[in-house]
């Protein structure tokens, strides 16, 4: 993965955010299709009022991992998943990581789902997209930081992804407190609210890994409509 | 002693951390903290006591995140032992040091987001704050502290809670982030208006961040507040280590950075998380002699929404009249079919032609007003983040209005009549908020300006009667209409100039009401609005979506060096002037028209690219020649029909198929106004009810189907998201609706989608069911008992067809 650059600037100024257009595309169910001008602009319009909008925080934990059987033990979590044991191999610790864009960007699904449908979905996908380069960025700045202390950082596995139980969404809000850090709570179905927010565990080990299959890629579910295509 | 009275002479300090002294203690990592109020009373009081032998005035219980969300839960112990437990530690502890001090109950946030943004409700939260707030001041606690706020609607409600449960007196500190903001988007300003307005007695910051990035945040909450200021920062920012978070300011140099804060006019001081006793010690120490004279009253008119604060003074204020049913047709028909996206769509407009404040009113004869009146506040505070003006003469929806709105409200309108006083100011004493008030009383409008000045002189002095200063009170001087009475507008001015200038009042006017029965009235009040400004009008209650008026707003701010090397005069007009320049209409050459076509396939070609204004002109300039059935099905339907079959055959993706249904909406709009002109009505094929099932809170997909069922001329009842089985229920069996529309977007609300499906397949067998969502698959439909899998929302158009036999 390239670096990603311009991140910070947008973090201070609220513009020039590093935009992933065929991440943005493919949210969209984009499959090839013409993109008219109009729906260009549309794009471009919902991606600078997202810049303004959205208010990205992060923050994340280290624990010890222990293995017994087949429990991942992380000390404010026990839990089993095979997905995430086989994302956790060859790991001594994890971190438990959190990240929004705020509830700014609430605000613009809402009025827009109320107000102007294809303003809406082309929101709904851009922030999504956006979430996902924040957290990509803040990730490669804690790989670097963990390669320097000689540690090999894995990909982010969140609850709910394959066999990972979403229940395990309550441990792992309450461990980071991410009310109070970042201003994530959860709702009584387990959605995150704010609703463009992710949490996620990543394994740390002292060993590389060659084939680092992740995001998109590293889900079960083949059929998905907007799975990445190769 | 009083401890407001204290904090008017001496500076006042908080303690510190609590929760690494406990796990200190021995308090194990998700342990709740409260239930050592009654499991470890003796670990509490000696915290307490080693905050009262560092110097602490003020203790705060060990009660952060006690509620009924949590307890008793797996403790065993009530929302009242483990509070009431909490301040006998702390009372015990005060008595043992034989020290005087305060002990406040200490409130902090829920943990869950208050709805629209999450799933607690307003009055829930509410009740779940007075709770806690009972029980605290029954044990004899001395004050309420509500800490670590980071929405202003949950503080809100946290205020409301205590202050209807007890009548001690309340501190409010909020989290701000870096950059000065709630993490729901509240500023200083916007923060200070609200909590000042809901009458606590001190308000200020803790916690999020540490003394330093506190400061540039203290100054900015000084400039408003006329109220003691309280600042708990942490020991600088948390870092991770080994799943603890640290803090690494030592005790010398955070009470350096303290004293700073207390020299700069902070009156209470103390730590949060990462401080110790040691930090308040040396705090103490460093900060016992500064003294401050009394609080300065600041004097600043403030409104706000959850985001934001518009002040008035400064600079003049335009207030959107828009959302008022007052002759308008449309808006009122809106009112009566409950139609509130129609609202929500002129309070948008306004915003984006400039508006500051939105006025809004849905008074009318037939429909119950205090819930309308909630209902539409609730709504349009989910969508636009300007302030609201809540122009009501129903006193319950006034109430009731003020009492959901997310920040302080201006309120329209108190006039001179006893009655109106009696009835408006306590309103305005326990929700806060700015009221326009009317220089009218029981004799009727005065008709000279010394007349207007008088009553308006009695509002002030009643109101000072019921401790609302002048700040919240902005004077509307009466516009007469000149066509009735020609010394009209002189008279308010002449008023608008004396009032401000003898009363230092801030004014207000309805400039619309100047030309009432005149031909252009744009004219006159974009004229009399110019005027208005010049003898110091400080908000206008006008349309912000006339050109003419805005004009005069944004040259009056460039000729009076409002606005700084005249920028937001350029950056509204530039763009104008180059059109004109080159020649081109406003939309630019979207509206131009190929003469080879007819404007027949000019209304196809826009419906299918997604040309919304282009759309209406063509069908309006058909409907001359056409009829509307006509159009609909020979232009519109089969244009519609194309798109959405490139939609299905991967041609057309999602935002043009919706950008084409946004533009065959706009078309149908003109058909249907042309319709109804001439007495008729297009019949609907049917009722649909489409709805997010229960848990879910996903409603994209629903609402992209609904813009498409609406097109193809389905009446569409939307349920919204997270609705009861039994609700849909409710209304198929109303109005035997013969289409449900359900959809999910989580495997865990899927469960939620089969209760539905069997709930309706018992009680309302003749009903069609179709389901779509992320989530599902066409196997999933078919095992819970729905008749049709609809992967996108052409699929759910193509469906209703068949079941409605089209």
């Amino acid at each position: 993965m390239t670096a990603i650059g311009g991140m910070e600037k947008w973090l201070e100024t609220g513009e020039g955010f590093p935009w992933n257009r065929n991440e943005v595309l493919r949210y969209l169910g984009y499959r090839g299709q013409e993109i008219p001008g109009n729906v260009e602009a549309l794009i471009e319009e919902c991606q600078q009022e997202l810049e303004r909008a959205a208010q990205a925080k992060s923050t994340w934990k280290e624990y010890p991992l222990e293995i017994r059987g087949h429990v991942l033990d992380m000390w404010c979590l026990q839990v089993k998943s095979m997905g995430l044991e086989r994302n956790l191999k060859d790991c001594q610790k994890v971190l438990l990581f959190g990240a929004t864009l705020g509830s700014g960007v609430d605000l613009l699904l809402r009025r827009y789902g109320r107000l102007q449908m294809s303003k809406a979905v082309v929101v709904q996908a851009a922030s999504a997209a956006m979430l996902e380069t924040y957290c990509d960025w803040r990730n490669e700045a804690l790989k670097r930081e963990y390669r320097e202390k000689g540690w090999y950082m894995r990909p982010r596995f969140s609850p709910g992804y394959g066999d990972f139980p979403l229940e395990c969404q309550k441990r792992v809000t309450a461990a980071l407190e991410l009310d109070r850090r970042i201003g994530v709570t959860l709702t009584g179905s387990l959605l995150m609210a704010p609703s463009k927010s992710v949490t996620a565990v990543m394994g740390l080990s002292k060993k590389p890994r060659i084939c680092s299959v992740q995001g998109c890629e590293a889900c079960g579910k083949a059929d998905c409509e907007y799975r990445r295509q190769p | 002693m009083d401890i407001r009275k204290a904090m008017e002479e001496r500076i006042l300090f908080c303690d510190g951390g609590m929760g690494s002294l406990l796990q200190a203690k021995g308090l194990k990592p998700g342990e709740l903290p409260g239930t050592w109020n009654i499991t470890h009373p003796e670990a509490l009081v000696e915290i307490h006591k080693a905050y009262l032998d560092a110097g602490a005035d003020i203790l705060t219980t060990n009660t952060f995140g006690v509620d009924a969300l949590k307890y008793p839960g797996q403790t065993g112990f009530s929302v009242e032992e483990a509070v009431q437990a909490a301040v006998r530690n702390g009372r015990e502890a005060i008595r043992q040091s034989g020290k005087k001090a305060w002990t406040a109950l200490d409130i902090g946030p829920t943990g869950k987001l208050l709805k629209p943004l999450g799933d607690l409700d307003f009055e829930d939260a509410v009740r779940l704050f007075g709770q806690v707030a009972a029980a605290g001041a029954r044990e004899g606690a001395d004050l309420v502290l509500i800490e670590t706020m980071s929405d202003s609607y949950e503080a809100k409600a946290a205020v409301l809670g205590v202050k209807e449960n007890c009548s001690l007196p309340v501190f409010v500190t909020v989290t701000f982030d870096e950059k000065g903001k709630l993490l729901t988007g509240g500023n200083p300003a916007s923060v200070v208006a609200l909590l000042e307005g809901l009458g606590v007695d001190a308000l200020g910051m803790n916690c999020g961040l540490g003394p330093v990035q506190m400061k540039g945040i203290l100054e900015e909450v000084l400039r408003y507040a006329s109220m003691p200021v309280i600042v708990n920062p942490n020991a600088g920012l948390p870092r991770s280590e080994g799943g603890k978070t640290m803090y690494d300011i030592d005790p010398d140099t955070f009470a350096a950075w303290m004293e700073e804060i207390a020299r700069m006019g902070a009156r209470v001081v103390g730590g949060c998380c990462g401080t110790t006793p040691d930090h308040i010690r040396r705090t103490v120490e460093r900060c016992r002699g500064i003294k401050h004279g009394p609080v300065e009253k600041k004097k600043r008119t403030l409104v706000s929404s959850f985001a934001q604060a518009v002040e008035i003074g400064r600079d003049p204020v335009v207030i959107g009249e828009r959302v008022n049913p007052t002759g308008k047709p449309k808006l009122k028909q809106a009112l009566r079919s409950h139609d509130l996206e129609y609202l929500l769509r002129e309070a948008a407009t306004q915003q984006d032609h400039g508006a500051h404040v939105l006025d809004v009113n849905v008074g009318l004869p037939e429909i119950d007003e205090p819930s309308m009146m909630e209902e539409v506040v609730k709504e349009l505070q989910s969508v636009v983040d300007l302030p609201l003006q809540i122009d009501t003469s129903n006193l319950e929806a006034m109430e009731r209005a003020m009492r959901v709105y997310n920040g302080k409200p201006m309120v329209n309108s108190v006039n001179g009549k006893e009655e109106s006083m009696r009835g408006i100011f306590p309103l305005i004493k326990k929700y806060g908020g700015v009221v326009v008030a009317l220089a009218l009383d029981e004799a009727g409008i005065p008709e000279t300006a010394d007349g207007r000045i008088a009553v308006a002189k009695k509002i002030y002095d009643t109101a000072a009667e019921y401790g609302i200063g002048p700040e919240d009170i902005v004077v509307d001087t009466l516009c007469m209409a000149i066509s009735s009475d020609s010394q009209g507008a002189l008279t308010t001015l002449e008023a608008v100039r004396r009032i401000k200038r003898e009363l230092g009042a801030k004014t207000i006017l309805g400039v619309s009401n100047i030309s009432f029965g005149l031909p252009m009235r744009e004219n006159v009040n974009a004229t009399f609005f110019a005027m208005a400004l010049q003898n110091g009008l400080d908000a206008a209650i006008m349309n912000p979506n006339s050109d003419g008026m805005m004009r005069v707003y944004h040259s009056f701010r460039a000729l009076t060096a409002l606005d700084s090397r005249c920028g937001d005069y350029i950056q509204a007009y530039a763009q104008e002037a180059d059109r004109k320049k080159s020649g081109l209409s406003e939309k630019g050459n979207a509206g131009k028209k190929d003469p080879e076509k007819g404007e027949a396939s000019l209304l196809a070609e826009s419906i299918e690219r997604g040309l919304k204004d282009q759309a209406a002109r063509a069908v309006r300039t058909l409907l001359a020649a056409r009829g509307p059935m006509d159009l609909i099905n020979q232009e519109m339907i089969p244009a519609l029909d194309r798109v959405g079959k490139g939609f299905e055959a991967g041609t057309v993706f999602l935002p043009q198929l919706l950008m084409s249904a946004e533009a065959a909406k706009a078309a149908f709009e003109v058909v249907k106004e042309t319709m109804r002109a001439a007495g008729g009505a297009q019949k609907k094929k049917g009722d649909i009810i489409l709805a997010t099932v229960e848990g879910d809170i996903h409603d994209i997909g629903k609402n992209i189907v609904k813009v498409l069922l609406e097109n193809y001329g389905y009446e569409v009842l939307d349920l919204g998201k997270d609705v009861p089985p039994e609700q849909i229920l409710e209304v198929a069996v109303k109005r035997q609706v013969k289409l449900v529309g359900l959809s999910a977007l989580m495997t865990t609300t899927v469960p939620s989608m089969e209760k539905t499906i069997g709930l309706l397949r018992k009680e309302a067998p003749w009903t069609k069911i179709m389901v779509g969502g992320a989530v599902l698959t066409k196997e999933y439909a078919d095992s819970m008992g729905a008749d049709q899998y609809c992967r996108d929302a052409m699929a759910s158009v193509n469906y209703a067809e068949k079941v409605f036999g089209n």
